[in-house]
């Protein structure tokens, strides 16, 4: 065993490991609990940044850093691992967002180790999602995540978390019951639950019957129950409704992963399994895809601005933006197994802007919630029209703002503008009408978010904060730095993320 | 090496508590301390047998090992013969398990103590005794002996108010079971023509289709009482919920797993062909008990009664593995049924603990417990993560096998079956949140003493199992799984 095929189980499984450990320390010993996690959580950042360099951007292998180790063998389940660009991006975005979320939580007064143990335990669950080649464990941290995250909201969050909680766990449960039920149909058919395996077995599995019913009708139930679980998560417009309420309840910390990380996964299921395991009845249903896509734009756009509670705002803006992902997925899926090679590129470029899109709005939608939780933590509101002229009051935390919701809205020379470009250039000549509709719903994009910044920044200051309010402390600063530099890296010398992405991309168009 | 293979180590394991409990009986009834601490010491010398058994298990040269045989009745074809298979194997692990849990969390019961103790300990010795038998007559025999403990344990240190009933349900039901196994089990005497109650022999008999399904029935029915299989489902909610807290833990997690496996030894492995036939009716009726066992518990108001219901759930998912006849089945009907055992004892004894210092079951009236019982709440979150079948907990472990085994038999089952893993969710983390979290009601906030070290110890060994078999589930797959293939072999060969 050397290190190279090590470095992915160290990864995901360091912060459990951690937590673990942690379960030894003294509960009174709250500020040793809070820099132990911190410590631990950056670890896997560091071996991340160690893996993003030792990637090797030259090779043709589908996916690198691959291990094997046996697990289930009863039902033919390994702990399969390998990373290809895609998921490294993801990786990095998990890696760099829980340490920073660990530091918001500096803040926290009760029961401080639990919240401590269960974020690292997160941290696993969503790294092994990303890193997982084998279905069942792909299925394995899928679920495992639900439940530190269960009760982060249910015993840190806001007066409405119970029913914020429960409508969580149970819709994502629920969604997911069809994708476990269609990864035990493939597990069965396949007689593995290896992805590599399943990926020549299955696609090839167009005729005949599998257990007794005609395989394309078993193949489009499996592919709406894939669509189903990950449309869930996404949020994609219908099955967004439990977003507002988790997002809203959860302590910052919580929502930062939440939108920051948990998000994606849904976007990555898509990605790493819907598109390659049902190419052609994505192909079929690519247009239903778009227009739910479209309606997440446009419903999360005009719901965002319709908002009076700030990180309700933010919250219905996480749908808004990954939308437009969904939507270069759904072009994607529209022109697979296309030979038309302008097509090709066009969704090579969406699929760059989508996965891009993803590690940005995880920057931002973390960058946001974290700032709404500074101004709550002082505050103790989040209704918009409490604030007012905060910017007189709070010059370092309101450019602060300014900034990160400028990269939110998609302003040029930020993040945003190049993943969002990069999606409607894509887009534009596959799915025309739906990206015109999008571009038009980003307009509304700028109204919710000059609306927030007006309410909040400027106008009469509202008296009852002045001299009660005080700036953004050093440590939150630490928070937030990492962000920006990241945002504006990105948008000024976007290559050194996207050669990884294509990478990735490349290997699947 | 081989020395240590001929000690007869699966009677030690069957008669070690039989004798005890006799002792326990003979010690005169003010020395509490001494009971207590015999208990305990037969509990953990079975336990650390089971243990020995299960490891000693080699997998794989499979088969019956740990055989011990002696005629008894040598007219009748009736012999003292004792053996294991790797399904057995593990559960006599489970069962050495929980009847050491049980021991610990009911170390506290004074009332009776020593006929409590002692008729715990005849009930320990029937479970055992029935996962070791190899003759037909003896599993009878120590299926039957479980019966007169049960009863006079829920009537004498039942809850109050449903004892008289619940035991009272219990050994009709039951009863009614006994009676049907033993016409079974004597059509089969007679008709194997070869008068040996041999279970070895019997394997190999041959019997005819038309002989293999009707009896089958019979044993099936008889045995599937046990476990609660619709439409006999109504005894077990009233029986465990009447029962006290030990012997709740050894109903619901052993005596089900008994009946499941006096099915499969005496029923599917003796009438293969009969099992096939009624596979269909089996899966179906097996799939009510999982979707409507799981509706049933959501609307409990009774902390217990919820788990008690939850538990018919689960064992459905053992007979579909069953019924499955497929590998993947067997192997999570295996590991289902040692997971539920593990998962229930534990609920049951949190319940208990929680009950013992509450004084009610009400789910109303109970909240805010995780203040004053921090370690009983995580193992009961652990438990209910276990029961609605999360990843990375036993309960997934188990069901996964099933479910790939339905969908190559049974599809709809499985599609039908999975409602339940969301009913289940719901109705465990709404127990979670109502039990151990929220507002503390006012009758409890003079406050509630924590559970003793020994309860912990309990709460924290079995939560760690079913973790560690979630993550790990080689621990106990192979063993399963060698007795899994001596199943197949027999349907295949049938």
């Amino acid at each position: 065993m050397n290190f190279d095929s090590m470095i992915l189980p160290l990864i995901t499984f360091l912060p459990a490991a951690g937590g673990l450990l942690m379960l030894a320390l003294p509960k009174a010993r709250t500020s040793l609990l809070k820099w132990t996690a911190l410590t631990i959580s950056v670890i896997p950042l560091a071996l991340t940044v160690w893996l993003w360099f030792a990637f090797d951007r030259n090779s043709s292998a589908l996916f690198q850093f691959q291990v094997m180790l046996p697990w289930f063998e009863a039902i033919h389940s390994s702990l399969h691992f390998g990373i290809d660009g895609i998921s490294l991006v993801m990786v990095l975005l998990t890696t760099i967002l829980t340490p920073l979320a660990i530091l918001t939580a500096f803040n926290i007064k009760e029961h401080v180790k639990a919240f401590m143990i269960l974020f690292l335990v997160l941290e696993t669950g969503m790294l092994g999602v990303f890193v997982s080649l084998d279905l069942l464990l792909f299925f394995v941290f899928w679920e495992i995540g639900l439940v530190p995250m269960y009760f982060l909201i249910n015993q840190w969050g806001g007066e409405n978390r119970n029913y914020a909680s429960l409508k969580f766990i149970l819709f994502t449960m629920g969604g997911s019951l069809g994708l476990l039920l269609a990864i035990q149909l493939i597990g069965a058919l396949s007689g593995t639950f290896d992805l590599i395996g399943i990926l020549e077995t299955w696609q090839g599995l167009t005729s005949g019957t599998i257990f007794g019913m005609p395989a394309q009708v078993v193949k489009t139930i499996a592919f709406w129950a894939f669509v189903i679980a990950f449309a869930v998560k996404v949020p994609v417009w219908p099955f967004h409704t439990w977003l507002p309420d988790a997002h809203t309840e959860a302590p910052t910390a919580g929502s930062m992963i939440l939108a920051g990380v948990l998000l994606k996964l849904g976007a990555y299921g898509f990605l790493r399994l819907v598109l390659p395991l049902f190419p052609d009845e994505s192909r079929t249903f690519s247009l239903w895809l778009a227009v739910l896509a479209v309606a997440a734009i446009v419903f999360g756009a005009l719901s965002a601005t319709g908002q009076k509670d700030f990180k309700r705002l933010v919250a219905y803006s996480s749908i808004n933006h990954m939308g437009f992902v969904v939507l270069a997925i759904a072009a994607a899926a529209n022109v697979g197994g296309t030979t038309d090679e302008a097509m090709r590129q066009s969704a090579t470029i969406a699929v760059n802007g989508a996965v891009l899109q993803m590690f940005n709005h995880g920057l931002t939608a973390a960058g946001m919630f974290f700032l709404v939780g500074v101004l709550y933590d002082r505050t103790h509101t989040r209704l918009l029209e409490k604030f007012g002229g905060l910017l007189a009051l709070l010059p370092v935390y309101g450019s602060i703002l300014l900034f990160v919701s400028m990269a939110s809205l998609g302003l040029p020379g930020l993040n945003g503008f190049v993943s969002e470009f990069m999606i409607v250039r894509g887009t534009w000549p596959i799915l025309t009408a739906f990206t015109a509709i999008s571009i038009i719903g980003l307009l509304f994009t700028g109204v919710y978010v000059l609306k927030a910044i007006k309410l909040v920044l400027h106008g009469p200051l509202n008296e009852q904060w002045a001299g009660k309010v005080h700036e953004i402390s050093i440590r939150e600063i630490l928070v937030i730095i990492p962000l920006i530099l990241l945002i504006l890296s990105i948008g000024i010398w976007p290559t050194w993320i996207v050669e990884i992405i294509n990478h990735g991309v490349m290997a699947w168009i | 090496m081989t020395n240590l293979r001929q000690i007869p180590w699966l009677s030690l394991l069957v008669l070690l508590p039989l004798v005890t409990g006799v002792v326990l009986l003979a010690i005169p009834k003010g020395k509490i301390g001494l009971i207590r601490w015999l208990s305990l010491a037969a509990a953990l010398v079975t336990f650390v047998l089971s243990v020995g058994l299960f490891i000693g298990y080699d997998e794989t040269t499979a088969g019956y090992q740990f055989i011990e045989k002696m005629d008894w009745l040598p007219a009748l074809g009736i012999s003292y013969h004792l053996g294991i298979d790797g399904i057995s194997a593990a559960l006599e692990l489970m069962a050495g398990i929980v009847v050491l849990a049980g021991v610990l969390v009911t170390w506290h019961v004074s009332d009776r103590a020593k006929e409590y103790f002692s008729f715990l300990m005849f009930l320990a010795a029937s479970v055992f005794g029935v996962f070791a038998s190899l003759d037909l007559f003896l599993l009878f025999f120590f299926f039957e002996l479980a019966v007169f403990p049960k009863y006079l344990m829920i009537v004498m240190w039942g809850s109050p108010k449903t004892r008289e009933y619940g035991g009272m349900k219990l050994t009709l039901y039951l009863f009614l079971g006994s009676v049907l196994a033993l016409v079974g089990v004597l059509a089969v005497y007679f008709q194997s023509g070869l008068l040996t109650f041999n279970l070895l022999e019997l394997e190999q008999a041959g019997f005819g289709v038309e002989f293999q399904r009707l009896w089958i029935a019979f044993i099936f029915i008889a045995f599937g009482i046990l476990p609660g299989l619709i439409p006999f489902h109504r005894w077990p909610p009233h029986g465990h919920v009447a029962a006290p807290t030990a012997v709740s833990m050894l109903l619901a997690g052993v005596e089900m797993k008994v009946g499941a496996f006096a099915a499969l030894r005496a029923g599917l492995m003796l009438l293969p062909d009969g099992m096939r036939f009624w596979a269909p009716l089996v899966i179906i009726l097996a799939t009510i008990n999982v979707v409507y066992g799981a509706f049933i518990a959501m609307i409990q108001k009774d902390f217990k009664y919820v788990i008690g219901f939850s538990s018919v759930s689960h064992m459905g998912l053992v007979f579909i593995g069953f019924a499955t006849l497929t590998p993947e089945g067997l192997t999570g009907a295996g590991l289902q049924m040692f997971s539920h055992g593990i998962m229930t004892a534990l609920f049951f004894s949190i319940v208990g603990m929680v009950y013992d210092r509450t004084h009610t079951r009400n789910l109303g009236e109970l909240g805010g417990l995780y203040r004053y019982m921090p370690v009983a709440m995580f193992g009961f979150v652990i438990g209910g993560l276990v029961s609605m079948g999360m990843p990375g907990f036993s309960g997934f472990i188990a069901e996964m096998p099933i479910y790939i085994g339905a969908w190559k038999t049974f599809p709809v089952s499985a599609i039908v079956s999975a409602i339940s893993i969301v009913v289940t969710a719901a109705y465990i983390l709404l127990v979670v949140r109502k039990v151990f979290f929220g507002e503390v009601p006012e009758a409890l906030k003079p406050g509630v003493s924590d559970i003793t070290l020994r309860d912990k110890i309990v709460v924290i060994a079995l939560s760690g199992l079913m973790i560690a078999i979630g993550l790990v589930p080689s621990i106990l797959t192979p063993t399963i799984q060698a007795g899994v293939n001596h199943i197949l072999a027999i349907l295949g060969g049938a």
